[in-house]
């Protein structure tokens, strides 16, 4: 090993890995010791987050720190605990195995980790215990001998109080000094630990815990306080509906302001780019498909922000289990797992961080469920068609004295959503994929104060990681989008819209004769074509075909009335509750599954549903003197 | 937590518990005691995992012989979940995965470990 005292050398660089339960504070160490060096990706091959940090330690050792995802057990149950237990002994593709561990715990918690501890021993690799949150330990009067602890479980220990950056110095310093001692892995003796093996691991964590922790004085009973609101069964789920109707309320008033300067951004951007570029291909393709195909995805990124924002504030706060916790069993009778709460909650603002946010979910048909009928809710991009057709067809009237009739539609269109993906996944599970839903045993946390600096460089992380992936997604379907409805352009003498006379038009012409039943013109089928790259995209189409210029909503609202019957109107509203008019989506889908299929899937079974529902409707709207 | 005992009527139904072994699935909230076996034998195939699997997580969680259990809180819909408090760390479950768990009810003012 190169001699730890000549700092100016260049010292080989190590590999760290962190390890611990999930609600260690484990990442709010790995961005203490981190900082902003990090770098955030997939694992080779699956859609397991790799968080993974740069530190300079003093002795001028480079450390690169990889951020695993927290586990109770080597035994991995889900994706991300089969990269931890890999990562860890050494396994995995594509990753170089780690010189040091640090082994990340809660010091008022330490019961569960001691077993994890036990086994992250047998690997043999050479660790640092990390106690964190020392702090609340301290506050709350227990008493740990780190003299009588190190020596029962072998290793150096350091507290540490990761939200106060308190003991990283001397984290880095252990770590390092292990290094530069020339602490080699031993060879690995971990095997997969049956019930009897887990429960002498108990046992013998117990035995540690007795001899060297004294029970806290003053033990946490603000959680069990908060608990006895936010869990009573009547009164946990007022709060819990309270707390997402405050949450929809900011996400569609904080993020206004924000959107529509972002809109009016773009189209300005647009506009100056038509007004100055000569007329044309390029022109075309900079302004109808480049700027108004980013923009129309990055106009969500405020809301999306807000609704995040919400998310990690109350999963920080240690809420999120107890929502998951409220709606297991509502959840539950839809054969949907407690934890797809927030990934349908998030879709709502938008389907696409709804489906990478379902990563939490362990069982693999549990997610998959919850990605099949995450777009079935009620995203942003749908809010704009809606309020085009019910501003057009649906009368300001008044209903039962308080409510108006437009407001009624629109909850009526939410809850329709709602009401289809618990359907929708009621029968998957009863169907196609029979048998009992995944345990479900969750640690419910200490309540703790978020960290303002840890939400703010987790929400930043979101953001960014929503505008990378989806742009890289997105970017790609609207050059296509655009080719279709811009080649081959209009013959000389046209008088018809362009678009008429593309490869949409032809296929939306094509189409028509199968969507007549439902009430559909060619002019809405053609729209449905570059529709199909965001939802809200298909209002400025049907003011293309119709050829309003311009956007003037009220000149559109006028024509819809002209051209279109009450009938075809509501059938439209019908499809556009089904309808998978949004192909960012399936790329996200292909993504996070690896498959083509279930895109594939998803395509058949949300197209199928929009035409029966758009038939019914439309078919019934006559019926009653409506055609 | 020391501050929540129970009411004394709830004390008087208690009372007849006391020493009585049932499974973790049938406890109410208010019921505490000590866990005297953790099996693998109620409705194999009825949890998405096999039974020594389920088994398996309730031991890793914490549900081993020996430690203290209370149940804290129930669910609005069918009393389901449960949230209940293992040794010194909370933890929520479905009574469905509870079944093979099974505790030795305490007397209602017996001292807490």
């Amino acid at each position: 090993m190169t001699d730890a005292s000549l700092p100016t050398a260049a010292l080989p660089g190590a590999r760290v890995a962190l390890v611990g339960n999930p609600n260690s504070g484990k990442t709010a160490l790995f961005n203490a010791l981190t900082g902003s060096r990090q770098k955030v990706a997939n694992y080779a091959g699956v859609t397991v987050e790799r968080k993974e940090g740069q530190i300079a330690a003093p002795s001028g050792r480079m450390l690169s720190v990889l951020d695993l995802p927290g586990t109770y057990s080597l035994r991995a149950r889900s994706p991300d605990e089969v990269v931890t237990r890999d990562a860890v002994l050494g396994k995995l593709a594509g990753e170089q195995p780690p010189d040091v561990l640090i082994c990340v715990a809660d010091a008022t918690n330490l019961r569960l980790v001691l077993r994890l501890i036990l086994e992250l021993k047998a690997v043999g690799r050479p660790m640092v215990l990390a106690l964190n949150m020392y702090d609340i330990a301290q506050r709350q009067g227990l008493r740990i001998d780190l003299d009588g602890l190190a020596r029962d479980i072998g290793c150096p220990i350091v507290t540490t109080v990761a939200t106060r950056k308190r003991g990283v110095d001397d984290l880095v310093a252990q770590v390092d000094g292990l290094i530069a001692a020339g602490a080699l892995s031993a060879d690995s003796t971990w095997r997969e630990p049956d019930a009897g093996q887990i429960r002498d691991a108990h046992r013998e964590a117990q035995r540690i815990l007795k001899a060297n922790v004294r029970p806290a004085e003053r033990p946490d009973t603000f959680t069990g306080k908060v608990d006895g609101v936010l869990l009573h069964p009547i009164a946990g789920l007022a709060t819990l509906f309270l707390l997402l109707f405050v949450m929809f309320q900011a996400v569609f008033t904080w993020s206004k302001g924000a959107g529509d300067l972002m809109g009016d951004g773009f189209s300005a951007v647009g506009g100056f780019l038509a007004a100055h570029l000569p007329p044309g291909l390029l022109a075309s393709f900079l302004t109808d498909g480049v700027i108004a195909g980013v923009g129309s995805v990055l106009v969500f990124l405020p809301q999306i922000l807000v609704l995040f924002f919400f998310i990690i504030l109350l999963e920080d706060f240690g809420y999120m289990a107890r929502a998951a916790f409220l709606m297991d069993r509502i959840m539950g009778g839809a054969g949907l797992h407690g934890r797809a709460f927030i990934p349908l909650l998030s879709s709502f603002a938008c389907a696409i961080p709804g489906i990478m946010a379902t990563r939490v979910i362990d069982n693999k048909r549990d997610r998959l469920t919850t990605i099949l009928v995450a777009p079935l809710m009620t995203c942003s991009a749908r809010i704009p068609v809606y309020t085009l057709i019910i501003s057009a067809f649906i009368p300001n009237r008044p209903v039962a004295g308080v409510l108006n009739l437009p407001g009624l539609v629109m909850f009526g269109l939410y809850a329709t959503g709602i009401v289809s993906a618990l359907a929708v996944s009621f029968v998957t599970r009863r169907l196609f994929w029979r048998g009992a839903v995944e345990p479900f045993l969750m640690e419910l946390p200490a309540y703790k104060l978020p960290d303002p600096l840890n939400v703010a460089r987790s929400l930043y992380l979101r953001g960014k990681i929503f505008v990378t992936r989806a742009g890289t997604i997105i970017f790609p379907i609207m050059i296509l989008v655009w080719f279709l409805s811009s080649f081959p352009g209009a013959p000389p003498g046209a008088t018809d819209p362009a678009i008429n006379y593309s490869l949409a038009g032809r296929i939306g012409h094509l189409l028509q004769p199968a969507l007549a039943p439902i009430g559909f013109n060619w002019q809405m089928t053609v729209a449905l074509i570059p529709g199909f790259a965001a939802r809200e995209v298909a209002v400025a189409t049907l003011g293309t075909v119709y050829a309003i210029g311009g956007g003037a909503r009220d000149a559109l609202v006028t024509t819809l009335q002209h051209h279109w019957s009450i009938a075809t109107g509501l059938a439209f509203l019908a499809w556009y509750v089904f309808a998978p008019q949004c192909a960012s989506t399936f790329g996200v889908v292909k993504r996070e599954t690896n498959s083509w299929l279930w895109p594939g899937v998803m395509l058949v079974y949300m197209t199928s549903l929009a035409y029966l529902a758009a038939f019914l409707v439309y078919q019934t709207a006559r019926a009653v003197g409506l055609g | 937590m020391h501050d929540l005992l129970p009411e004394p009527d709830e004390a008087a139904f208690a009372a007849a518990d006391a020493g009585r072994t049932v499974r973790l699935s049938a406890a109410k909230p208010g019921d505490r005691g000590v866990i005297v076996d953790v099996r693998a034998e109620t409705h194999p195939g009825d949890h998405g995992v096999d039974v020594g699997e389920l088994q398996r997580r309730l031991l890793e969680f914490g549900f081993v012989e020996g430690a203290h259990v209370e149940v804290l809180h129930e669910g609005a819909i069918w009393r389901d979940p449960i949230a209940v408090r293992l040794d010194d760390m909370r933890i929520a479950l479905r009574r469905r995965d509870a079944e093979d768990v099974w505790l030795r009810l305490d007397a209602p003012g017996a001292p807490r470990p």
